[in-house]
């Protein structure tokens, strides 16, 4: 677990580097001029390295979240529902073969340049500055909630010690930017897709946070990294200490509610495109619908990780590296989303709402006793 | 919020087909929608008064896209009764195979276009797969994959070709099997239930009172089939029942949809081991006179064709009475009080074709 090869390391040795150019050209020019000498001899120091080395750090998990992972998991659900649909999914543009058998991993990409070129388009009663300002809030809060996400033990942006308040708080500013969309887009369709994201979002985000208290309550911290540590002790199982042992139910609740979260696809009522056209999203056009597009599958994402560092390990596993764990356990997760989201046909708001509240507040509330009970009794 | 008026159509992903659902919805709930038809109106009727009897036949095709086959029958079965000529048994038993394997196509064109409405894109993938091998039949035995032009007045344009009964219990084996497994995916789904029981229920009395015909009117327990209501070819000869539905909601109407398909394959298999030898076609007076007027069980309903010569080439008149033109009256009636989300369901329930409602 503890190898030298992480992002830490790695950052900073880059980092190194790169001051040491900077520091040997000041170094040249200080022959004749002093404070440069000095002022190299500081960029070298420990602190502003570490300084440096964080912040390479940070673009490399931004440019992991948002580009490289970003274009992986939009193949995996592409090509993975084409399989569901019996199809064969994205198979042409990509580097490899041009064939039916091929990948197609840059369809995304080509789907993006497409996106970018496309005209975009105000409608002319909108209110401009919200219309203009609530994709922008949906894509930076997406890819915001990746800063307390940490990847493995040395891989993330920031330690934060309230981390999953800010995870939670940060993926619940989305719905509203859908509601001041569907109101400024000045659409009747949009407009009902915007309160249906409202009455979803009341009706989900409480399960959802209830669902983690368990978690909390087990662990005994707010601390996305602490919480993975916690369950890499023994538990009395003999294993390493999973909560999805003890708060199965839990699972269960974050997993549906994180559905309605992502408005995915039982729960996708804010953009039914079949009753609402594209619900909150239909006057976007161009890069704005791609940015928000997008964003769903950052989202996504980040609820494939928290379910990995709440309830399987985080990155805790034999021989392999943590992130890669991460990574392979988050991908599973997401494709477990993927697959669940291809197979239901669209709920109806009502009887969303009636879940919720009927079925998944009582649940998580009936683990959250489940965790105390298990505290006391120092099980796990 | 208050009351408001959303335009559903003419471009909406809900309508199949070209035409206009004006609701008035408060907040979720339709207080009142008004259909507007006739974006599609291209004047068939008027256009049969110009052609001889046999160039009709191939208009007919063109009159509903997904289910053309029996549109054709319809009009050459009128035109046969006007005349009072006698179709080969052969014929008869030919017209009814593809006459159900069209029927097997209709409805899962319906399903693919019902599934996605309810939000199940895969299903949509599911049934046009299924829909190809019912396609490749009739195409092997009219020759054409959409218009077929294959009935004719007085029998059917060809025979069938050599292997065609083996190969289509062979395709009707896989179909069956496939049946079970969209049992499975819809009738076992909780969502799916949740979505479709007790939804937009239609009752027996108002089904009668506005003209709702065939699926629709079966799932409103009411067992009206024209196939054995007024007999017509050799389908009480057949070893078939009619399905007919509880409740009235959309998953009756699904569950009859779902059931015909099976009928329909138990009536090819029936219909492909009792078919005699014989002639196909016999010959049709010219300048016929008289009036035709028969009624057929479409896929979404009774189709009536009415026709009317007095010894010209061409028919005096022809009118052609379209199922869902009846079905749009009790549209508004099934939709009042429901929510924009079940509004979806049930107009996908209803099955519509555009291209014979506004004719």
């Amino acid at each position: 677990m503890s190898s030298w090869i992480n992002l830490y390391n790695i950052s900073y040795a880059i980092g190194e580097f790169l001051m040491g150019i900077v520091a040997a050209i000041l170094n040249f020019f200080g022959q004749w001029i002093g404070p440069l000498s000095d002022f190299a001899d500081w960029l070298m120091s420990v602190n502003v390295l570490n300084l440096v080395a964080i912040f390479i750090g940070g673009a490399a998990v931004m440019v992991f979240v948002s580009i490289i992972n970003l274009f992986i998991i939009m193949w995996i659900e592409r090509k993975m529902y084409g399989r569901i649909h019996d199809r064969r999914g994205i198979m042409l543009p990509g580097p490899w073969k041009k064939t039916h058998k091929g990948t197609g991993f840059l369809q995304n990409l080509a789907d993006g340049m497409k996106l970018i070129q496309k005209e975009l388009i105000t409608p002319k009663n909108a209110d401009k500055w919200m219309y203009d300002i609530a994709p922008a809030i949906i894509a930076t809060t997406s890819i915001l909630a990746f800063v307390a996400i940490p990847f493995s033990e040395t891989f993330y942006v920031a330690n934060i010690n309230a981390g999953l308040i800010f995870i939670l708080a940060i993926l619940a500013i989305a719905p509203l930017a859908v509601v001041l969309a569907g109101w400024s887009s000045n659409n009747k369709f949009t407009l009902i897709g915007g309160l249906r994201g409202a009455a979803l979002m009341l009706s989900y985000e409480i399960p959802l946070i209830l669902s983690v208290i368990g978690v909390i309550l087990l662990s005994g911290s707010l601390n996305p990294i602490e919480i993975v540590h916690a369950q890499q002790q023994t538990s009395v199982l003999g294993v390493e200490n999973w909560y999805i042992i003890p708060l199965f139910p839990a699972v269960i609740v974050f997993m549906v509610a994180l559905f309605a979260e992502l408005e995915r696809l039982p729960f996708d009522l804010p953009e039914a495109e079949a009753e609402l056209v594209e619900g909150w999203l239909t006057e976007y056009s161009g890069m704005r619908f791609g940015l928000v597009f997008v964003s769903k599958w950052v989202r996504t994402y980040a609820g494939a990780a928290l379910i990995t560092i709440l309830f399987l390990g985080g990155w805790s596993g034999p021989v392999l590296p943590g992130e890669l764990w991460f990574i392979i356990k988050s991908y599973i997760v997401f494709v477990i989303i993927v697959w669940a989201t291809w197979s239901f046909p669209r709920s109806r708001i009502d009887q969303i709402v009636r879940i919720g509240w009927n079925w998944l507040i009582p649940i998580a509330i009936i683990s959250i006793v489940i965790a105390a009970a298990f505290k006391w009794v120092g099980w796990f | 919020m208050s009351d408001m008026w959303i335009n559903m159509g003419p471009q909406h992903p809900m309508n199949h087909g070209l035409w206009n659902l004006k609701v008035r919805v408060d907040g979720e709930i339709v207080v009142e929608s008004i259909p507007v038809l006739g974006y599609l109106h291209r004047g068939v009727e008027k256009l049969c008064e110009k052609r001889d009897y046999n160039q009709i036949i191939p208009l007919m095709d063109r009159l509903c896209y997904v289910s053309s086959l029996t549109w054709s029958h319809a009009y050459c079965i009128s035109v046969e009764e006007m005349m009072g000529l006698e179709v080969p048994d052969r014929a008869k038993y030919l017209r009814v195979i593809a006459l159900e394997l069209q029927r097997v196509a209709s409805h899962l064109m319906w399903l693919a276009a019902f599934a996605p409405d309810l939000g199940m894109f895969s299903a949509y993938l599911y049934s046009m797969r299924e829909r190809e091998h019912f396609l490749d039949m009739l195409q092997w035995l009219t020759g054409a994959r959409m218009n077929q032009n294959y009935p004719r007045i007085g029998g059917v344009r060809n025979d069938m070709p050599a292997g065609f009964p083996d190969r289509c219990f062979k395709e009707l084996d896989y179909f069956e099997k496939k049946l079970e497994q969209y049992k499975q995916l819809f009738d076992d789904n909780k969502l799916f239930r949740m979505r479709t029981m007790g939804v937009g229920v239609l009752s027996k009395e108002d089904a009668l009172d506005l003209g709702v015909t065939g699926p629709a009117l079966r799932g409103s327990n009411c067992p009206i089939d024209m196939r054995t209501h007024d007999p017509y070819e050799v389908y009480d000869e057949l070893d078939w029942e009619v399905q007919v539905g509880k409740e009235g909601d959309v998953f009756s109407r699904y569950a009859v949809r779902m059931g015909e398909m099976r009928e329909s394959c138990r009536i090819i298999r029936d219909a492909l081991k009792k078919i005699p030898d014989g002639p196909v076609r016999v010959k049709a007076p010219l300048r016929p006179t008289g009036q035709g007027f028969r009624r057929t069980e479409d896929s979404r309903g009774e189709a009536l064709i009415y026709v009317i010569g007095q010894g010209g080439e061409s028919p005096y008149r022809l009118k052609i009475r379209s199922p869902i033109f009846a079905i749009m009256r009790a549209v508004p009636v099934m939709l009042k009080g429901t929510s924009v989300a079940d509004l979806l369901a049930i107009m996908g329930s209803v099955d519509i074709c555009i291209g014979d409602t506004d004719k």
